[in-house]
């Protein structure tokens, strides 16, 4: 790597971490909403309504079903045609949230199946609504379930957010683009773009961590 | 206090239960024997409702359960049973994410809506009662298996109920700390506390129940004093089951 390398490196660095900035929005917000959306999906798939399951059933098998690239394009392109117009930073917000709820929606009912019939029996016994027994009972202890696969999918939402380029958001991999297109120095600038992924991934695996450790503390010594 | 009739359940079209009656009086412990699949835990599960009976009704002080009708319907009343009816598991099922002490005011402080600070000055109580002093803040995979079950029945007693349910307690239990369990239900029962006993401890049924119920095939068999029926079974059914354990006596 040259220095004329280098120094463009640094030169272009405010604009990478302006784009690196979207990216964490978009992140931050994609998984959010998922969470909110999942856990009402999940909800779904545990009622006693079988319509409420098989919308939840046939949501979830459409967004993990098809490609994350063709829903953003779909909404991005596609709405405006159904007199929808989003503009891209909202609409790669959309296409994320709804993609990851259906994974989230999935998570979390698996780490709720998870637990023990005896624990909603518990419950139960001593008179429990299965609100109550939701909210004190199972999602406690399913969330210890569920944290390591979220916090896996978050890590794989920050990196899917470079697709929201291709809907012109302008995200980190989308300034690295245009600055490779006006500069030619391909390799270095998108192994910049790499490295601040790998820093916010490699921060966010530790923040899970933490959270797991938090979350497993009645395993500990006591 | 307790008022069973025509009980019937079915599992995958096979009757498990058939038109159980059985009267239960206030102060009374009744134990629950039979084979394997005979039915008794399923009875003592319909009691509280963790199962749903197909046929019958089911009344434990003034609160009645109807299986002819639908259950969402008697949500509420199923709910203010259970509350009157604590159920010990074989298992334990204590909450393994809440302390000792968390896991007994649970009950009173979410369900009932009692001040935290009295329901932790009788959960203290009530865990000194069945032997754990000092274990109050303790996560239940700390504690041994019996531990636990004395946990679990804190938890029951928590709630105030008037008739105390136990499906097996000490089945899942090493042989050396069977006894510290039963010793609490011993306590309890000479408290004049209504319990009903499913339990495969023989010795146990015959010396602290004060009415032995042998069922079989999801009827019951026969039924009468505990230690009159131990010495002398008047049915044949009753007779080969009560052999081996009462040649063990011999």
């Amino acid at each position: 790597m040259s220095d004329s390398s280098l120094q463009l490196i640094l030169d272009s660095l405010p604009f990478l971490l302006k784009g690196a900035g979207w990216t964490v929005l978009l992140s931050l917000g994609g998984m959010f909403f998922g969470l909110a959306l999942g856990f009402f999906l999940a909800l779904m798939r545990l009622s006693r309504l079988m319509v409420l399951r098989g919308v939840a059933r046939v949501y979830v098998s459409f967004f993990r079903g098809t490609p994350l690239l063709v829903q953003l394009f779909m909404i991005y392109y596609g709405l405006p045609e159904l007199g929808i117009q989003l503009d891209p930073l909202p609409a790669a917000l959309v296409g994320f949230s709804l993609n990851m709820a259906a994974y989230i929606c999935e998570i979390l009912r698996a780490a709720i199946a998870s637990i023990d019939r005896g624990q909603w029996e518990a419950a139960a016994s001593i008179g429990m609504t299965r609100a109550q027994t939701l909210r004190r009972t199972i999602l406690p202890q399913a969330a210890r379930t569920a944290l390591p696969p979220l916090g896996n999918s978050f890590i794989s939402l920050v990196k899917d957010t470079s697709l929201a380029a291709t809907i012109q958001v302008p995200e980190m991999f989308r300034q690295a683009q245009l600055i490779t297109a006006r500069t030619f120095e391909i390799f270095s600038m998108y192994l910049t773009a790499a490295v601040i992924y790998w820093i916010l991934a490699s921060a966010l695996a530790a923040l899970q961590n933490t959270l797991e450790n938090r979350v497993n503390r009645h395993d500990q010594e006591r | 206090m307790i008022e069973v009739r025509n009980l019937t359940k079915w599992f995958n079209g096979q009757p498990v239960l058939k038109n159980i009656a059985l009267d239960v009086s206030a102060g009374e412990v009744i134990a629950i024997i039979g084979p394997s699949g005979s039915g008794k835990t399923t009875l003592l599960r319909c009691l509280n409702l963790l199962e749903t009976p197909d046929r019958g009704h089911i009344r434990i002080a003034d609160i009645t359960i109807d299986a002819g009708r639908s259950m969402g319907s008697q949500q509420n009343q199923i709910r203010a049973l259970r509350q009157r009816a604590g159920f010990v598991f074989q298992n334990f099922n204590l909450f393994p994410h809440r302390t000792a002490l968390e896991n007994v005011i649970e009950g009173p402080v979410v369900v009932k809506g009692e001040a935290r600070e009295s329901a932790e000055t009788r959960g203290r109580a009530l865990l000194a009662k069945v032997g754990l002093a000092g274990k109050e803040d303790a996560y239940p995979r700390r504690l041994s298996g019996g531990q636990q079950q004395r946990v679990a029945i804190a938890r029951a007693l928590a709630m105030q109920p008037d008739v105390i349910l136990f499906d097996e307690p000490t089945s899942a239990l090493d042989p050396e700390l069977v006894g510290e369990v039963l010793t609490v239900i011993r306590d309890l029962a000479n408290e004049q506390r209504t319990m009903i006993i499913v339990t495969h401890e023989m010795s146990f049924a015959r010396d602290v129940a004060h009415r032995v119920l042998f069922i079989d095939q999801g009827v019951i068999v026969e039924q009468g004093e505990a230690k009159a029926l131990f010495a002398n079974p008047k049915e044949e059914r009753t007779q080969r089951f009560l052999s081996k354990f009462r040649n063990d006596e011999a």
